[in-house]
């Protein structure tokens, strides 16, 4: 864990204290349990926005606390933890778009709805099952913006919506022109393709060429900061588990095979902890953050993946039901592992960064 | 909390920094500018030029070599602010710490712990002047993992004890003036039955002979002792409280195998970067092979996460004011990386990274080859892979004993 500043331990202690006591796995359960597209508790997203964590990183001016990526991150990891359904990640990053890119007139009209809870954003950049930035054909013309958005997350409950076209990020509201069509996930969270037909868009203007790239990071970091609180759970409920069932007239921790996994999975978890704080930090700092958030990514997503894996393995027989929460971690593992970046496209983004 | 040291001010600070660039003017031999100690590797000495030994004696009359030691037995006594400061400057001025070896590493901070005045008084400020070189005698032929499976033995004889055995993987043993060594005083418990105790290089009845290693050099020996006479004086600690002593110093082994202060230097250049020069490159200067680009990038990620979790670990410490617990999988992490670098860089280099000698070779490539061999020997030494993670599952993650 980073060394916190007071503020910083005061918000991850209420993260955690809430999330551990209203909104446990078995919150989870009821979304699911509800159908609904959106899959979030509207009354916790509102509670949550009440405790200041959607305007964690919008600035004071327009309603937040600016506290910044490395305090967004804790409570996301938090939330992470529980499996917490909301589209707070999505509406952090969106809000940043406009952060980055906004003009005086479209901060003051957004973020404050943003930071409060009142209006819900999210971001909407690839057009096929891959992330792939590069690969953008939706236009805007006279103000109108087409074009097809692939498993947008969060889009049910997106008020408005930060999309990509090939010139720039723009923002579009939900309303005439755009459409929904559910794709349903394995983590049974809202994702939806999203079609813009002649939608009305408004460009966001500032933050020069790489604005894409700096909300993209962004989404990196938050995203590697829930799978850390997912891995970091993971870890102790097996580890727990392996302190208590006994086989062999032995509990299964006193055997060395299974030890010795433990021991691999506990610093390979040190190492995904490292990365994503420090890519949460290099945002803060504003200083190398694309190689950052590209290691903190790449890194939560080769931990996280070890880690649901050997998760089931290691509870067993249990691990493959549904009542036991570590398929629900690995089903929501594989989601995030595939947005905002694979390992492989990771992998080429960190050769490109360093001149290979 | 240990109790606060008065701050020193800023202006304390830049009085201390112009004395050490004053010392470094007036003391560094620009001819060294660069180097590194050859004392404080386990590869062995070189002969030190003259201007080698003024540097060390420079620093060593200072304590400057271990500035945070205490001054009455030849350290610096300096501030751990003060230290950094002399790092900082002597980084600066391209100039090395001429007083290492484990003398510095290991020894020392344990004697300053366990030992008696007249100990301290004796052997730490020859340690802190780089006068005297030590050498570790813990494994034995069936003593490696189960090191507490020591054999050798140290019968009581009234004034001195008799000392007969045999260690093995002493490291520099063929140069050392004295070795801190782990024995038997007592047959009938394997852990209290341990003494820790000094012995003379050249005490009749200590034999070396070196070790030949893969990598063609000869860093460790087997060490004989024959009817050793060691007196009584030499042993630290009480009898029986060897196991103690010895597991605190394999803390401070650890702690220095695993990087520790050397992760500038542990860095490296970028194997992407050496990729360039030995594979052929596409339009945009990318290595045409994807799958080694692919594999050379992985690997670079997990080692940033690494460092990152080192400097994590050196942060946490500090804040807290003990060993974060992750520091517990900075040596298994490190050794790891290490080796599947050196596994990378041949894959690069293809057979031209497998040199043995001759001048078809550059010396960085050679010496990648001797490093490859020899960093074989980082995940079984200062406590194996195996044993490091016993110790995690143990000792950090709760799990109970497996035996």
């Amino acid at each position: 864990m980073a060394v916190l500043n007071e503020e910083q331990e005061m918000l991850r202690d209420m993260a955690r204290e809430w999330t551990v006591n209203e909104s446990p796995v078995t919150e989870f359960r009821k979304v699911r349990a509800s159908g609904e597209p959106e899959a979030f508790n509207r009354d916790a997203y509102a509670t949550m926005a009440q405790m200041g964590w959607a305007g964690v990183i919008i600035p004071e001016e327009h309603g937040g606390s600016d506290f910044g990526f490395l305090s967004a991150g804790l409570v996301v990891e938090e939330l992470g933890k529980t499996l917490t359904a909301s589209p707070l990640v999505m509406n952090t990053v969106a809000a940043s778009a406009i952060v980055l890119g906004g003009s005086d007139e479209q901060k003051a009209r957004w973020l404050p709805r943003l930071a409060s809870g009142e209006a819900i954003a999210t971001l909407a950049v690839d057009e096929g099952p891959s992330h792939d930035p590069a690969k953008i054909e939706t236009s805007v013309s006279d103000g109108k913006l087409s074009g097809t958005k692939a498993f947008v997350h969060e889009a049910h409950g997106a008020d408005l919506f930060v999309v990509a076209a090939k010139d720039g990020l723009y923002l579009v509201e939900k309303g005439d022109g755009v459409a929904l069509t559910t794709r349903k996930l394995t983590d049974q969270r809202s994702h939806a393709d999203v079609t813009f037909d002649g939608a009305a868009a408004e460009k966001l203007a500032n933050g020069g060429d790489s604005l894409l790239d700096d909300v993209l990071d962004r989404a990196r970091v938050l995203t590697a900061a829930e799978m850390l609180g997912m891995a970091q759970q993971v870890f102790d409920d097996t580890l727990d588990y392996l302190k208590q069932r006994v086989q062999f007239n032995q509990v299964l921790a006193s055997f060395q095979a299974l030890q010795h996994r433990m021991a691999d999975l506990f610093a390979d978890l040190a190492q995904m902890r490292s990365a994503v704080e420090a890519g949460l930090q290099a945002v803060d700092a504003g200083f190398g953050v694309a190689r950052a958030a590209t290691i903190a990514k790449a890194e939560a997503n080769r931990v996280m993946h070890t880690m649901a894996n050997e998760g089931i393995q290691l509870h067993g027989g249990i691990g493959m039901t549904d009542e036991y929460d570590v398929g629900f971690y690995l089903k929501r593992a594989r989601v995030l592992e595939q947005s905002f970046g694979s390992s492989s496209w990771l992998k080429d983004r960190f050769s490109k960064l360093s001149g290979y | 909390m240990a109790t606060q040291i008065e701050p020193a001010t800023q202006t304390d600070e830049d009085a201390f920094r112009a004395e050490v660039q004053q010392f470094l003017a007036d003391n560094f031999p620009a001819e060294l500018k660069g180097q590194s100690n050859a004392l404080a590797g386990v590869d062995g000495p070189t002969n030190e030029t003259p201007a080698q030994t003024e540097w060390r004696e420079a620093v060593g009359a200072r304590g400057w070599g271990t500035p945070t030691w205490p001054k009455e037995y030849g350290g610096g006594g300096l501030t751990k602010a003060q230290a950094k400061i002399i790092d900082q400057e002597f980084a600066k001025a391209g100039a090395y710490n001429p007083i290492g070896g484990m003398g510095v590493m290991m020894f020392g901070p344990t004697l300053l712990e366990y030992g008696n005045e007249a100990q301290k008084k004796e052997h730490i400020p020859s340690i802190c002047r780089g006068e005297i070189r030590w050498c570790q005698g813990y494994s034995e032929p069936n003593a490696g993992s189960d090191l507490a499976n020591l054999q050798t033995f140290a019968e009581d004889k009234g004034d001195h004890y008799l000392v007969n055995g045999q260690k093995t993987w002493t490291s520099g043993g063929q140069w050392a003036d004295k070795c801190f060594a782990i024995v038997r005083t007592d047959k009938s418990d394997k852990h209290k039955g341990i003494s820790f105790m000094l012995i003379d290089m050249d005490t009749p009845g200590v034999e070396v002979r070196p070790i030949t290693m893969i990598s063609g050099t000869s860093p460790f020996c087997e060490t004989f002792f024959t009817d050793v006479k060691v007196p009584k004086d030499n042993l630290v600690g009480e009898e029986g409280q060897g196991w103690t002593i010895g597991k605190r110093l394999l803390q401070h082994e650890r702690a220095n195998i695993s990087g520790g202060g050397s992760l500038a230097r542990l860095m490296g250049q970028s194997l992407g970067d050496i990729a360039k020069k030995y594979q052929s490159t596409g339009a945009d200067g990318e290595l045409a092979d994807a799958v080694l680009r692919d594999k050379i990038a992985d690997f670079e990620i997990r080692w940033n996460s690494f460092l990152l979790t080192a400097r994590r670990a050196m942060e946490e410490s500090k804040a807290a004011g003990g060993v974060s617990e992750i520091s517990s999988v900075l040596k298994k992490l490190g050794t790891k990386l290490s080796q599947e670098r050196s596994e990378l860089l041949i894959e690069i280099r293809g057979l031209q990274g497998l040199g043995w000698e001759g001048d078809g070779f550059s010396d960085g490539e050679l010496g990648a080859v001797r490093a490859w061999l020899f960093g074989k020997a980082t995940t079984i030494y200062g406590g194996s892979t195996e044993i490091q993670n016993n110790i995690i599952a143990k000792r950090v993650l709760g799990m109970l004993d497996h035996q």
